[in-house]
């Protein structure tokens, strides 16, 4: 037996496929309005977003004024934006998501913000991700809290319904509810008489042995994904290298070591659907991106920004491409801690603000749309005089999409997974009837 | 009961053969010998000092500006080694810093002082994944925390504050007063750059290095504090960022905000690079200050929810000693919450590497092995990736597919080092005390002697400290 590389064999990838397509008929539980089981994946930007860069608003007359040389321009002039509706265009860098708005399957949200008010990363990813309006308050996060909430699927046994694209567990998937992790890089076969004594040594040890086993488990579904999507992952450039020997260069994508950020991004999303794809698989993952903190040369149209939010843009077509036949019951959230200034600093960036965009995609998303109720952009519409303003609470958002993707109930939202926020009602018609 | 294990194993960084031995005979006066006086790298590797870094990165970065001309004007373009260049300026420097970090806490044999300059590291982190510092990351653990590590607060917080590395890695340097001279001047020539503040160093001192975020600051404070800290920079540039020494801090009074400004309900009517001085003198006694780092200390050596009663005692020492850190260390030591035997933290990545390198009595030699491993089990050298350093808690590190990581590294680890060592005597002079019977029994039982050692290094006891 391997734990790491179980032999595909055709018996078993076809029993499996039409295990799968049983499953879609029957009336699970998590069922998406568009007919297959929900997908859900939430991509956490950490660092802070510049809105105004990723979705410029190119049509408010003070936006140029303020952003300057970081500015998106109009659609149409040279390196101009998408356009989206006259008022708002996507960075030329977002070319999936603009495809993917012009088929109806994206919704751009802007001027959003958790309830988080001040300016620190750290605090305002943990409101993001606890769901609550402080920082502290609790250990786990409103995605696990949902996960709680909902019934039992009839496929897929007790095995973990979401999944974390990294070593270890976000705060956002923190809580009662088991979750997996599993990081992009490979790990290659460890004897498994090692680990058959290390499950013996840690049996008195509960803390160390729940944790083995469910490594020994999210292993196992990476073998029975490989059978369900019929081996090898869709491209070559898809696998992901194991311990690069040398440091990347350190250009202005690349981080010291390891691969350059914009295609971590994309072997994270990739290894998401391919778990999600396996049979038994995780319906919810969630997958986190750093390097968006700009202080200092920001970039416009090409630039540090324009990097990441290229490496962003391959990231989600990947998980598109990848989640194949799921895409059309999946919902992809994109969020992060907070905006920037709206005015450019004096180094060519942008300092810690506060409303920011958001994007909601994916085949089971009532999409083509910008969800924005605009506070405009003079000083006295600016938040302290140098913010974007606020109009929309992410936690709308978030309960509109657990509402109406995953069936969580009104009163269960109100009460277990978002308490203090009933000032944020849920933003309804997100996700198609 | 198992006071040697803990002062060896907790407040250090895992025990070498003999170590248990020398601290047999009082703990805690082991412990107290080690907070005095500076620390220097233990180990072979040479580091170079950041000032020389800088210069070899300017004549880089001139290089690359000529390379990227000539590619402009060729046809058989070399963009690619244009770009090159200034990694290659870069990466041997690194390399050396992350071989004679793991060197040092391999071989110190002041292991509580050494995981003190790690703390310390951690708290004013810098991260060598912003291309622009590469290779300067270390430079600040060696040369502004390493001399200061047993001395009072306001001088480690000035040489952190003034060091080069923070100063690049938080955008300082090219913050400009709206009001300064230079921003004046610009504005008579009508000149197109916009001059003003980048809020970043300012803000981080403020969250992250001394009052901490709820320490009682607003927007208005952070604004304030970024223009007093105008022209804290670096020496050795060109155009208007000329003068001072190449890489050394350099006080830049043309791009300085020139007056009397008030800051957190006070006046400061210095001006110049004095004024940024005594901001930070009072944030150093503050104690909003005093209790942020006596909760940071005791969440690192007591437990991931720090006792309240451990952080006042530690609060009240910082206070009362004005900020005299090895007075604040003294005060951690004889505090009983940490040594209880029962309330062991789950080790980091660092923390399992470097007692493993510890426990097996060996130091690597070359940088691969060292970033590799990282790059495996998590906290690559000198890239927290965000100012706030790495979290100190366990949620952070113990994910399921973390912990396979670790068994994978150990195995490989193992089949290396098997050769001449005998597991029992690895886990008797690693663990002592801690190690269990059943621990034991399964060495004993093991089928070969890597899978033993693997074993120990993966056994609960081992993966705490």
């Amino acid at each position: 037996m391997h734990w790491f590389h179980a032999p595909v064999t055709r018996r078993r990838f076809i029993s499996s496929t039409g295990a799968l397509a049983l499953s879609s008929a029957l009336p699970t539980v998590l069922f998406a309005k568009t007919g297959g089981p929900a997908r859900l994946v939430v991509v956490i930007l950490r660092g802070a977003l510049d809105g105004l860069a990723a979705v410029p608003p190119h049509g408010d007359p003070a936006y140029a004024g303020l952003h300057r040389e970081l500015a998106i321009a109009v659609p149409g002039a040279a390196d101009g934006a998408l356009g989206l509706d006259g008022l708002f265009g996507l960075h030329p860098s977002l070319g999936f998501l603009h495809e993917r708005y012009l088929g109806g399957e994206l919704i751009v949200l802007h001027a959003v913000a958790s309830p988080y008010r001040d300016r620190s990363h750290f605090d305002g990813q943990n409101v993001l991700e606890n769901g609550l309006t402080q920082p502290l308050g609790t250990a786990d996060g409103w995605l696990n809290r949902a996960l709680a909430t909902l019934p039992a699927r009839r496929s897929g046994g007790d095995s973990e319904r979401a999944v974390a694209i990294s070593q270890n567990v976000p705060l956002i998937l923190r809580g009662d509810a088991p979750v997996l992790s599993k990081s992009p890089l490979a790990t290659p076969d460890v004897d498994e008489d090692l680990l058959a004594r290390l499950a013996d040594l840690y049996s008195k040890d509960d803390w160390f042995s729940a944790r083995l086993s469910e490594a020994v488990q999210t292993e196992k579904l990476g073998d029975r994904r490989a059978e369900v999507g019929g081996g090898e992952p869709a491209s070559a450039a898809s696998r992901v290298p194991s311990m690069p020997a040398q440091p990347a260069a350190p250009s202005q994508q690349a981080a010291a070591t390891g691969l350059p950020v914009t295609d971590r991004i994309s072997g994270a999303a990739r290894m998401a659907a391919a778990l999600m794809r396996s049979e038994g698989g995780p319906e919810i993952a969630v997958i986190e991106a750093g390097g968006w903190d700009t202080h200092a040369n920001q970039g416009g149209a090409k630039g540090t920004l324009a990097q990441r939010l290229l490496g962003l843009d391959n990231a989600l077509r990947a998980l598109a491409d990848e989640l194949g036949a799921l895409w059309p019951q999946t919902a992809v959230l994109v969020v992060t801690e907070f905006g920037r200034t709206a005015a450019m600093n004096g180094t060519r960036g942008t300092d810690h603000g506060t409303g920011s965009c958001a994007f909601l995609a994916g085949g089971a998303v009532r999409g083509g749309r910008v969800i924005a109720d605009w506070p405009g952009l003079t000083p006295s519409a600016l938040l302290e005089n140098r913010d974007l303003r606020p109009t929309l609470d992410l936690r709308s958002v978030f309960k509109g999409l657990l509402d109406e993707h995953l069936r969580i109930d009104a009163k269960t939202l109100a009460t277990r997974v978002f308490p203090d926020s009933s000032n944020a009602r849920a933003l309804r018609g997100l996700i198609r009837a | 009961m198992l006071q040697t294990e803990i002062a060896v194993l907790r407040f250090g960084l895992g025990a070498r053969p003999g170590d248990l031995e020398a601290a047999s005979g009082d703990p805690r006066d082991w412990l107290r010998a080690q907070i005095r006086g500076s620390l220097p790298l233990a180990g072979t590797t040479a580091v170079t000092p950041s000032d020389q870094i800088f210069a070899a990165v300017l004549a880089a970065r001139e290089q690359r500006q000529e390379l990227k001309r000539e590619a402009a004007q060729s046809a058989a373009a070399d963009i690619q080694a244009a770009s090159n260049v200034l990694r290659d300026a870069y990466q041997p420097h690194y390399h050396a810093q992350v071989l004679a970090r793991a060197q040092s806490a391999a071989l110190t044999t002041r292991p509580f002082g050494e995981r003190l300059v790690h703390f310390w590291s951690n708290h004013f982190a810098i991260s060598a994944d912003k291309g622009a510092i590469f290779g300067l990351a270390g430079t600040l653990e060696n040369e502004a925390i390493r001399p200061h590590v047993n001395g009072r607060f306001i001088d480690l917080l000035t040489a952190v504050e003034q060091h080069p590395a923070m100063i690049a890695f938080l955008d300082n340097q090219f913050s400009v007063g709206a009001d300064s001279p230079a921003a004046r001047f610009a504005a008579r020539r009508q000149t197109k750059r916009q001059f003003g503040i980048n809020e970043n160093l300012a803000r981080e001192i403020l969250e992250l290095h001394t009052l901490g975020v709820d320490g009682g600051y607003t927007q208005t404070d952070v604004t304030r504090f970024a223009q007093i800290i105008t022209g804290w920079s670096i020496g050795g540039g060109k155009g208007r960022l000329a003068g001072g020494e190449t890489g050394r801090f350099y006080f830049r009074d043309n791009l300085h905000e020139p007056g009397a400004k008030t800051f957190l309900g006070k006046s400061y009517p210095q001006d110049g690079r004095a004024q940024g001085e005594a901001v930070l003198a009072d944030l150093a006694h503050h104690p909003s200050t005093a209790r942020f780092i006596a909760t940071k200390l005791a969440r690192h050596f007591i437990a991931d929810e720090p006792p309240p009663a451990a952080v006042e005692r530690l609060t009240h020492a910082y206070l009362k000693s004005g900020g005299d850190l090895p007075q604040v260390y003294a005060a951690l030591i004889e505090a009983p919450e940490a040594w209880e035997a029962q309330s062991r933290k789950f080790k980091t990545p660092e923390d399992f590497v470097f007692s493993t390198l510890r426990a097996l009595n060996v130091a690597p030699q070359r940088p691969e092995e060292v970033i590799r491993s990282f790059e495996l089990l998590g906290q690559r050298q000198y890239t927290p990736g965000s100012p706030a350093g790495w979290a100190d808690t366990a949620k952070n590190w113990d994910g399921s597919d973390a912990l396979m990581h670790r068994v994978l590294w150990a195995s490989r680890v193992a089949e290396r080092h098997e050769q001449g060592r005998d597991p029992l005597e690895v886990a008797a002079s690693s663990l002592g005390g801690f190690a269990r019977p059943e621990t034991l029994a399964a060495l004993r039982r093991a089928t070969s002697g890597s899978q033993a050692l693997a074993l120990l290094l993966m056994s609960p006891e081992f993966q705490r400290r």
